[in-house]
């Protein structure tokens, strides 16, 4: 039992069960999934499909941080990569064929692939502070994507283009599916090769890591480049789900939910392990939340606020320092319930208790 | 002798940490208007006897004493108000400030709580000519030469009236003429009647300004001296000292046969060195020097603490870059750009700085142990799980590492086991070349005699080990050849035929060719 609360994952499945109860108790047939037309609907769902995009740039998002970096630009590649895609295909004469498609979101990879090597070439080469070296492309890449927008919101109309984000296959919203696969991969790649302990090594020390002759130069670009592919997915993903590329809009902030995700999930932001299944509870969490706000009908006014105190609680509950002030606070209370109790009380340490209290 | 009461007295002290005992019972003084040089190797206590008189540590036993009253003081702080200064190695002023803002920063002169510029210029422009040092105090302080801002620093200390003022390896990056600036400037304040506290490793400078030395080692206190009246010699002697005989089974047998085939090798060419270095150096660290080392072969680099012996290693290795010379491997002509590059051909680098470059501490003795094998492998080739337990399980026993257990934390083990796993690591790529930089410091002795058994029977299999290590005696048992380093110089190369520690200490104190 004392394992279990001690997990790291522990208040981050913790904190998602209780949004999910809260939701529950409000909307009582919120995990009802129902099958129409062939397709899965549900609120469940919804978040999921929802969440699928944060997913995606979280998860490259875990493997810089477990280097000691981070990556701004994520957002403004979003934006880039939906640009490209949807102005590719809305100049060509056949919007509609497949061959359009697969040509436009190739070209829309192959330039996140780029943008993540200036990433790592500034980072890994020319030694920047990952903060500033992604802050540039934070910044210069919304322009990027308006140059290839000419500054308009460009709709298309390409019915295969609008499976990747709004579609499905075997009744499962395809965008689920992607961030699925693209998930199982980043964990098999990672931890199937010696790539992922290679990653926490370079993270946690460098300079040993570098004596005991790993490439961190070679696994650093290799981590920004992975973190531009997969915000370049979840770009074609969002502007295939509205069927249009806004330059201005499209992935905003998602950089920070996507950091948040990876800090709820218990990386820490100093680098070193990290946890991919903790960053998909992270992402549910976050994606659960601004579910909870619309179906508890917390007002528009203070949505953020509501969100912030439960980021601020759940960073609390995992915080060391807070969980060791907890403890200290439970065992002087329990000596004093010892001091006034008669001798021979049956031996239940309060910490089991409040184990017993959490699991019900 | 009839002496005037000391300054400073501190009488006993000990501060033990977990598992070390740091200072064990240490007596130090200190005289006005005096030079009091603090002398040591590595791990010797020197700079936690200088945080025990600052009030950073918290003594365990013993006193001290500041001008008569018994002292207490809580951090830097609260000892400079009490009259003792620190001056620390890295300059720790900000270099973005001005002279003036450095020399009274949380103390500038204020005016109806606005600070008071003319005032504050006024004080440093005093401060700064106390110390003969003619710079402008409202230029940035960024501007100037690095023993200049040291002697801003020294401005900074003196300012609060200081009776005590310790300078921390103030020498290490100055050149000779800022050495030279910064004795004119020590003796002036002796002139001053302030007691002031030396550490340096470099014996020339030490001899030349102070006039008391305290020797400790291990923790204790070995004796004070008048510098005139002891030689320098003597003094190595004193630092390095002779270490308790802990080993069994470990004899000089293994010398003969390695330096045969050595010698051999210099004849008839047919045994060419694994490795040989000619005129290999670095700037600003290391002087040019030559070096074979031979299959089989131990050899030993002695020396003080900066003398060398690390530079040296890092550039055999690949970690530094070598801006002269040549590097040949089995008489082909090798170019070692990084770490990687070295361990390709099957040289390893055991650091000097367990903690920040030997362990990775979040992750698992498993982990640390198949480390540079697996990047020598590189990441699409992980070592399957078994191979890796496997690995860990027969290091485990070979290096008798405790706790056995492969899914520990390294950074819960002690520093000894610690060694021992980052020693499993390198031998781990089978390496022709083992360079171990201090591999027994700070670890206890039975590890210390275990690390030393092992290194001896690495030899006999045909590894090639340079072994460093600040203990004469521990040099002596192992090495067939020694390589004596001194003031950042190769100075010697000698044969291990019943040299004692006395020659090898004559060479490191006077320097003389054989």
């Amino acid at each position: 039992m004392r394992n279990i609360v001690r997990h790291r994952l522990f208040w981050p499945v913790v904190t998602l069960a209780a949004l999910l109860a809260l939701n529950v108790i409000v909307e009582h047939d919120f995990f009802a999934i129902r099958l129409q037309d062939g397709h899965l609907f549900g609120s469940v769902i919804d978040i999921l499909r929802n969440g699928a995009p944060t997913l995606l740039v979280a998860l490259g998002m875990t493997l810089v941080i477990a280097t000691r970096g981070i990556d701004l630009s994520v957002g403004a590649i979003v934006a880039i990569c939906g640009a490209l895609a949807c102005s590719m295909i809305a100049a060509s004469p056949t919007p509609g064929s497949v061959g359009t498609v697969l040509i436009a979101v190739g070209a829309a990879l192959v330039l996140a692939i780029v943008l993540g090597l200036w990433n790592g070439l500034l980072v890994s080469v020319l030694g920047i502070q990952p903060i500033i070296a992604t802050l540039i492309l934070m910044t210069a890449g919304r322009g990027l994507a308006m140059l290839i927008t000419e500054g308009q919101i460009i709709t298309v109309s390409s019915a295969p283009y609008k499976v990747i984000g709004g579609g499905y296959w075997l009744t499962m919203p395809a965008s689920i599916l992607i961030a699925g696969v693209m998930f199982a991969l980043t964990a098999l790649l990672t931890r199937k090769t010696a790539l992922g302990i290679l990653i926490e090594s370079v993270g946690i020390n460098p300079e040993a890591s570098r004596l005991a002759g790993v490439r961190s130069r070679s696994i650093l670009w290799t981590v920004y480049i992975f973190s531009a592919f997969c915000a370049g997915v979840a770009g074609l993903m969002i502007s295939s789900n509205v069927t249009a590329a806004d330059a201005n809009n499209a992935g905003l902030w998602i950089e920070l939910d996507a950091i948040l995700a990876v800090v709820l999930g218990g990386t820490s932001l100093a680098g070193g392990r990290y946890s991919l299944i903790g960053t998909l509870i992270g992402a549910f969490v976050i994606q659960t939340l601004t579910t909870t706000v619309y179906t508890v009908g917390i007002a528009p006014e203070i949505t953020l606020v509501f969100k912030a105190l439960v980021v601020i609680a759940v960073c609390l509950l995992q915080s060391p320092a807070m969980q060791a002030r907890v403890r200290n606070a439970r065992r002087r209370r329990a000596l004093q319930k010892q001091g006034t109790d008669a001798a021979g009380a049956p031996a239940v340490s309060p910490a089991s208790l409040t184990n017993e209290g959490a699991a019900s | 002798m009839s002496e005037p009461a000391p300054v400073v007295q501190m009488r006993g002290i000990s501060i033990a940490f977990p598992g070390v005992k740091a200072l064990d019972g240490v007596d130090f003084r200190m005289f006005a208007g005096e030079v009091h040089s603090l002398m040591g190797e590595n791990g010797a206590g020197k700079s936690t006897l200088i945080k025990a008189l600052t009030g950073v540590y918290e003594v365990d036993t013993g006193s001290i004493v500041l001008d008569g009253r018994p002292l207490s003081v809580n951090g830097p702080a609260q000892a400079q108000e009490a009259g003792i200064s620190t001056v620390y190695q890295e300059v720790n002023l900000l270099s973005n400030l001005t002279v003036a803002e450095n020399i009274l920063l949380g103390r500038e002169p204020r005016k109806r709580g606005v600070i008071d510029w003319k005032a504050m210029r006024a004080r440093a422009s005093d401060l700064l000519s106390g110390l003969n040092l003619d710079i402008d105090p409202a230029s940035l302080l960024g501007e100037h030469s690095l023993a200049v801002q040291q002697l801003v620093a020294i401005a900074r200390a003196i300012d609060v009236q200081a009776k005590v003022l310790i300078l921390d390896e103030p020498t290490s990056s100055l050149d000779a003429d800022e050495v030279a600036e910064l004795f004119r400037v020590i003796r002036g304040l002796k002139q001053r009647g302030v007691a002031i506290l030396f550490v340096s490793h470099f014996l020339e400078q030490v001899y030349e300004i102070s006039d008391r030395l305290t020797v400790l080692r291990n923790g204790r206190f070995v004796g004070e001296y008048l510098t005139d009246e002891i030689l320098r010699i003597e003094l190595v002697h004193k630092m390095i000292g002779k270490e308790v005989a802990v080993l069994e089974g470990l004899d000089h047998k293994t010398h003969a046969s390695a330096s045969a085939s050595a010698s051999a090798g210099d004849g008839d060419g047919e045994s060419k060195p694994l490795i040989q270095a000619i005129g290999l150096g670095s700037r600003g660290s290391i002087a040019p020097f030559d070096l074979d080392v031979y299959e089989g072969e131990v050899v030993g680099l002695a020396g003080l603490l900066g003398s060398g012996r690390t530079e040296l290693a890092r550039l055999l290795s690949g970690v530094d870059h070598a801006d002269s010379g040549e590097l040949s491997i089995d008489g082909v002509a090798a170019r070692l750009r990084t770490p990687r590059a070295a361990l390709r051909k099957r040289i390893t680098y055991s650091s000097e700085n367990r903690r920040s470059e030997g362990i990775v501490e979040d992750l698992t003795v498993r982990d640390n142990i198949v480390l540079a094998l697996q990047a020598d492998r590189g990441w699409f080739r992980r070592i399957p799980k078994k191979r890796q337990d496997e690995l860990a399980a027969s290091y485990i026993q070979a290096l008798n590492i405790r706790p056995p257990d492969p899914d520990a934390l390294i950074r819960n083990l002690s520093g000894g086991n610690q060694q021992k796993v980052l020693l499993a690591r390198w031998l781990a790529v089978a390496p022709r070349l083992l360079i171990l930089d201090e591999p027994t410091r700070g670890i206890d002795v039975g590890a210390k005699a275990e690390i030393q058994k092992l290194v001896a029977e690495l030899a006999d299999n045909g590894m090639s080990v340079i072994f460093i290590s600040a203990e004469l005696e521990e040099v002596l048992r192992l090495s067939h050849r020694i390589a004596v380093m001194r003031d950042r110089e190769k100075i010697a190369d000698i044969a291990n035929d019943d040299v004692s520690v006395g020659q090898v200490m004559t060479l490191i104190a006077s320097g003389a060719e054989e």
